[in-house]
């Protein structure tokens, strides 16, 4: 299953939204098709019966009480943004004109 | 903005007679927990912006959410209103996208494994059948962040420069409920989508889980509408359009999309598979996103998160605390108080049902219940825009008051015309109807001497009337009842006026 085209790896870059120039790209479907190749060793596993898991602990139901917990103060919320505007987040244009 | 041709509509009546609509909703619920889904961030709405935001809710790394336990159980109690099964073991799923509006770039939902799924909620329509309306699903998520787009006109996110994001409502409780597709609807498809919507509206009202108001986004609709051609069975392309934020919308806005789609099929056109956003001011919907394969949300199971396996006797004992579905609440209540479909229809729509309930077992019977709810109050409930309910809170008039008026009246202490002074005395705030009565100086003529008096008076000032009913003609009677009332300037029994007339010219 290493057989990873160009297409793909287009379409998962503009998935994860990143710009990749022709280039980029050409050496990324390289690169990206090794890294997989050797993770897809673990299909080699003798799984046997085990059945698939999301989580590597038994836990189930595991939740909290609706009881409000003190939250961050607006403006220590805004500190790590690179733009904050009238105590909200200020994002780049989310449409590109047309 | 650029309108396209696609906006044509056909005339109603050929687009039913030409075109079948299948037609889904989904419905977006915020519930009524202290806090959000995945935090303990307060829910408040109208905080100021970003105030109600911890690490997790943000997306800070390494923060780590953990399951709100009443979202939950309210995500079963509805599940098993809208008589779904409930999944035994489910799990969260991340949805991932990149949008400024949720600050992980994923949303937490469910995505192959939602908690509740295979229900129905059955629709009373106005012509007094019912409409089934199967459930797909209802499964649990959590809303995203509000955004205000700076720079271009009116607050459009077309041409804007940029945008500010406000948190404080990313991570709150949301349902998703969303229905089988709906065939055989044929023309009363608008009304089924806006009968359904307030139908599931009360049934959760009722279940006490969101405060349901669609005018603040708490409850929203997105309306997926296609065409088939009548006699075929093959679904048509469809289009999804996007908060619907009010029943009356909801019924337009389904309304609109058959004609738009029908103008387009009958031209020989096909319809594009998009996003559509509904405009309240135009009744129209214009085009939106375009359905591609952009659409890829990577969907897998959150590894922050473990699985939900609702014991058992857990869902046993939140059905068995499950309130009376509004249908048959409403059911029962008209048979007992004996009301015509009309009367019952007035006192739901005007929100009266508890107030008539809470009336009628303090004493009162149903028809005074109605008659006092539904005559001055709501008029000047209406006239401060507001609903009787809300109003009477604010007033402090109680259905005790009601009943206590109401028992004036059957005591012979106040006749009707008297009552309704009263009445106005408690709504301005002058206390108790008896408070008011006495502050007023409301009262019957007791003394039989007096009522006799004016009785003879006026029978000798009418000698024509009253052979009339000597006669037998004892309609005629009112005429006199209201000489009598005059004559004691409004303090008279009419009910004992009458009497007497009566019995004095030997027809009692
Ligand atoms: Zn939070």
């Amino acid at each position: 299953m290493s057989e990873l085209s160009r297409d793909a790896v287009a379409h998962l870059a503009g998935l994860a939204r990143i710009d990749l120039a022709d280039a980029e790209l050409d050496r990324m479907v390289g690169e990206l098709a090794v890294i997989l190749e050797a993770v897809a060793t673990v299909q080699q596993a003798p799984i046997g019966d085990v059945p698939a898991m999301s989580h590597p602990l038994p836990l189930v139901n595991v939740t909290r009480p609706d009881v409000v917990r003190p939250c961050l103060p607006a403006e220590d919320a805004l500190a790590g943004a690179p733009e904050a505007e009238e105590g909200r987040f200020s994002v780049p244009r989310i449409l590109s004109d047309d | 903005m650029t309108t396209t041709a696609h906006d044509a509509v056909l005339g109603w009546e050929a687009t039913v007679t030409a075109y079948e609509p299948v037609m889904g909703l989904e419905v977006h619920v915020e519930l009524g927990t202290a806090t959000k889904m995945f935090c303990g961030c307060p829910t408040t709405f109208g905080a100021q912006p970003n105030s109600q935001v911890c690490p997790v809710c943000l997306g800070l790394p390494g923060a780590l959410p953990v399951v709100n336990e009443v979202a939950v159980e309210s995500a079963i109690r509805i599940g098993l209103a809208l008589n779904c099964e409930i999944a035994p073991w489910c799990r969260f799923a991340r949805k991932n996208y990149f949008y400024p509006d949720m600050p992980k770039n994923f949303q937490t939902s469910q995505y192959d494994e939602p908690i509740a799924f295979n229900g129905h909620l059955d629709v009373d329509l106005e012509d007094g059948s019912a409409y089934r309306v199967e459930i797909e699903r209802a499964h649990m998520e959590e809303d995203t962040g509000k955004s205000l787009h700076v720079g271009g006109a009116t607050g459009r996110i077309h041409g804007a420069t940029h945008s500010l994001v406000d948190y404080n409502r990313a991570g709150i409780p949301l349902i998703e409920i969303v229905t089988k597709p709906m065939t055989g609807a044929g023309e009363r498809a608008p009304e089924i989508a806006r009968a359904y919507v307030a139908t599931l509206r009360d049934l959760l009202l009722g279940l006490g889980v969101s405060d349901v108001k669609m005018e603040q986004g708490s409850m929203r609709c997105d309306v997926n509408l296609s065409l088939m051609p009548r006699g075929s069975a093959e679904f048509g392309t469809r289009s999804e359009t996007k908060n619907v934020n009010s029943l009356r919308s909801v019924e337009r806005a389904v309304r609109f999309e058959m004609t738009r789609h029908a103008a387009i099929l009958s031209a020989g056109g096909s319809v594009v598979q998009e996003t559509r956003h509904w405009h309240e001011d135009t009744g129209m919907t214009t085009a939106g996103r375009v359905k591609s394969d952009a659409e890829d949300y990577r969907y897998f199971p959150e590894p922050d998160l473990v699985p939900l396996a609702p014991p058992a006797e857990v869902v046993a004992a939140l059905r068995a605390s499950l309130p009376e579905p509004p249908v048959a609440r409403r059911k029962r209540l008209q048979d007992a108080w004996g009301y015509s479909d009309l009367e019952l229809r007035d006192v739901v729509n005007a929100g009266l049902l508890d107030l008539i309930e809470q009336t009628v077992a303090a004493g009162a019977s149903p028809a005074a219940a109605r008659k006092w709810w539904s005559g001055e109050i709501a008029r000047r409930a209406n006239a401060e825009g507001t609903d009787v309910a809300s109003y009477a809170g604010q007033l402090g008039v109680t259905p005790a008051h009601v009943a206590e008026l109401e028992a004036l009246v059957t005591s012979s202490r106040l006749n009707d015309s008297m009552a309704r002074q009263a009445w106005e005395g408690v709504l301005d705030g002058e206390g108790s109807p008896t408070a008011v009565a006495d502050a007023r100086g409301l009262q019957l003529v007791a003394d039989t001497g007096a009522l006799a008096a004016a009785v003879e008076k006026v029978i000798a000032a009418n000698p024509e009337v009253a052979e009339k009913i000597r006669d037998g003609k004892v309609q005629a009677v009112g005429a006199l009842i209201g000489q009598v009332m005059k004559e004691m300037r409004g303090q008279a029994d009419a009910a004992a006026a009458r009497e007497l007339i009566l019995s004095l010219l030997g027809q009692a």
